[in-house]
């Protein structure tokens, strides 16, 4: 949609000046906290932290070093791997049954789909804190599943206080559920309606419709689903606070809350470190995957 | 329908049916129930957990609200009334919060009305509704804005949407660490910027006349970028020839843009109302990080702040259900009327 040739040239140009404007609002935290965090605390001053720092080159900008992601590194490691222990079964897990959802409400006809399909879909906007103090009460003294999971314990790897994460896991996936529906469903309702019924006048069954035809179709919505829900479920806090609590088993985004404070004041570079670290796998998939990460969002 | 050779029968019909044209209205009633038994496995497992986790534990949560369950120990469920709902919409005294209180003694005994010792909500409830209108209606002018500019058939499309969606695949918390640095009093780069237009280094996040805003304008740098998405899928499915209509119209492009493009974005702009009204509702994990703990302060608190420290922070579990139903219902006023138009406009 080009503008006509005589003063356009002007407009244009102050079309990207906005644009580049904007860009530079968006990224500007982002590129002022990577600054910050590379800089050595010792010659940290705080003056101009969105310049790199590079000390004798650009003045007062501090010298580079990567101490600051060590101990980062040092203070996440437990929560970064709980991160990861929860995120990938409950990623997994929400998108599978969210698929199944979709097929069993979309592509097989009959009466009542669209009631329980409206209830999926309401219950993605139902705020966590309707369900806290209810889900708080099941897991700690409703199912006993500290007692139920003590033998797996004895496994390799898993710790006793693994539990927490399984029981954040299944909230996770229920939770996770309604989204992933919504967006196989979309996905589903524009597949071939010819072939599923063709291959059902062959006698193939429901689930063999799903196996050998629905699923196969289904893999680039996989990959949707699974970026939208791995940024979803890493990015959440308030399910942690309240199921896992702080302590053995916290995830990242709880372990980032109190980092990089103390009685003699803020470390913004490790702070900043730690903020970049935590949010540095769903930086690299968003950076990998922005556009099926775009399409998740949007659908 | 569990009968196994019942089922099978209702097949043999059923296939009988579809190859002779399923006219039928027996047949087609046995059909209908078959095929939602037979996919059944599918759907049915994922309804359980989203019934038991979701709407079970919602109405649990609106049991537990009817309680005066607190501190330590099982909820007793064998006394229920309202009293939770009368302190939470009390009158504020002489403008000031009413401290209309609850639950000091827990001796298995009902606390009696006037020794309770819990504020109303009228003040995070407020503060929620100006987050809400405020950071909606910023983020979706803006994402409106970058939609039409990012339409003009510029360059480096693709990077620009990627940049300006950026924030939205950070946590919540990361970005509240962000603008706790760009807000720093000292060295942050907003007071920066105060000070080349010679304001004074100014106290921003701890400041009770400027936490709200502050947190509005973090929030619609994270999510102004979705906004800017769902607009342009929307611009795009604008037939190109209403474009051109307008032109030959001679309207000029703002005209253009007011008169015939806006008007036809009413979808996109409910369905991104909706998604982002919501994130305002949860802005919880921002506050916890950015304050760090359950303390926003009450300027900022918001019911979302409100009922988790009520309830994990101060053990008043009754009467955090009973803000959590608000919130509920708050979401649920936002969220019903979308869903029954998206069903009646065949959506679902």
């Amino acid at each position: 949609m080009s503008t006509s040739e005589g003063g356009a040239g002007l407009k244009r140009t102050a079309l990207y000046v906005v644009l580049v404007g904007m860009a530079g609002f968006y990224l500007l935290p982002i590129l002022t906290g990577l600054f910050t965090s590379i800089t050595s605390p010792a010659s940290y001053t705080g003056q101009a932290p969105f310049l790199p720092p590079l000390s004798p080159l650009l003045p007062e900008t501090g010298s580079f070093s990567l101490q600051s992601w060590g101990n980062a590194f040092d203070g996440l490691a437990r929560g970064l791997a709980n991160s990861f222990i929860l995120v990938i079964p409950a990623t997994i897990l929400s998108g599978l049954f969210g698929s199944m959802a979709a097929y069993g409400l979309t592509n097989v006809d009959w009466r009542g789909q669209v009631g329980i399909y409206a209830l999926f879909v309401a219950g993605i906007f139902i705020p966590y804190q309707a369900v806290l103090v209810p889900l708080t009460q099941f897991w700690y003294n409703v199912v006993p599943l500290q007692s139920l999971f003590a033998p797996f314990a004895a496994l390799p790897l898993v710790q006793e206080y693994h539990w927490k994460l399984v029981a954040l896991i299944v909230t996770h996936t229920a939770y996770g559920i309604p989204i992933c529906t919504l967006l196989f469903r979309a996905h589903y309702k524009k597949l071939s309606t010819e072939m599923i019924e063709a291959a059902r006048l062959d006698g193939a069954s429901v689930s063999t419709i799903y196996r050998r035809i629905v699923l196969p179709l289904s893999v680039p919505m996989f990959a949707v689903v699974f970026i939208y829900q791995f940024t979803q479920i890493w990015n959440d806090l308030l399910f942690a606070l309240t199921i896992v609590q702080f302590g053995d088993a916290s995830v990242v985004t709880q372990e980032l809350v109190g980092i990089g404070v103390s009685q003699s004041g803020t470390n913004f570079p490790l702070r900043m470190a730690a903020a970049l670290l935590a949010a540095l796998p769903t930086l690299v998939v968003y950076v990998l995957f922005g556009d099926k990460f775009a399409e998740g969002v949007t659908t | 329908m569990r009968d196994p050779i019942a089922t099978l029968r209702n097949r043999w019909s059923d296939s009988d049916a579809r190859t002779d044209g399923g006219s039928a209205t027996e047949s087609e009633r046995s059909l209908l129930s078959r095929d939602s038994v037979r996919s059944a496995p599918f759907w049915l497992p994922p309804f359980l957990l989203v019934g038991l986790f979701v709407y079970g534990a919602v109405v649990w949560n609106f049991l537990l609200s009817l309680t005066d369950f607190s501190g330590i120990g099982e909820p007793d469920y064998t006394d229920l009334d309202v009293e939770n709902y009368l302190v939470a919409f009390a009158d504020p005294i002489d403008g000031l919060l009413s401290t209309v209180g609850m639950g000091g003694e827990v001796n298995g005994a009902t606390p009696a009305w006037s020794d309770l010792t819990v504020e109303p909500v009228w003040n995070s409830l407020g503060n929620t509704i100006a987050l809400m209108v405020g950071f909606s209606a910023v983020c979706l002018a803006l994402g409106l804005l970058l939609a039409i500019l990012v339409d003009r058939g510029i360059r480096f499309e693709n990077t620009f949407r990627t940049i300006y969606l950026l924030p939205m695949s950070l946590s919540f918390v990361v970005t509240a660490k962000f603008w706790l640095y760009m807000y720093n009093p000292n060295t942050g780069l907003i007071n920066v910027a105060l000070g080349v237009v010679g304001i004074g280094p100014v106290q921003i996040v701890q400041n009770p006349d400027l936490k709200l805003a502050a947190v509005a304008f973090a929030l619609i740098w994270q999510f102004s970028g979705y906004a800017m998405i769902v607009y342009l899928a929307a611009l795009r499915g604008i037939p190109s020839s209403h474009f051109e209509a307008a032109r030959v119209d001679g309207a000029s492009t703002v005209k253009m843009y007011w008169r015939v493009i806006i008007p036809q974005l009413r979808t996109a702009t409910v369905s991104a109302l909706v998604v982002i009204t919501v994130f305002a509702l949860k802005a919880f994990d921002f506050l916890f990080s950015m304050y760090g703990g359950y303390q926003p302060g009450p300027s900022a608190d918001i019911l979302a702040t409100r009922m988790v420290r009520e309830a994990y922070a101060n053990q008043n579990w009754a009467y955090g259900s009973t803000i959590a139903v608000i919130l509920f219902v708050m979401a649920l006023c936002i969220v019903a009327p979308y869903v029954y138009s998206q069903y009646r406009r065949g959506d679902l």
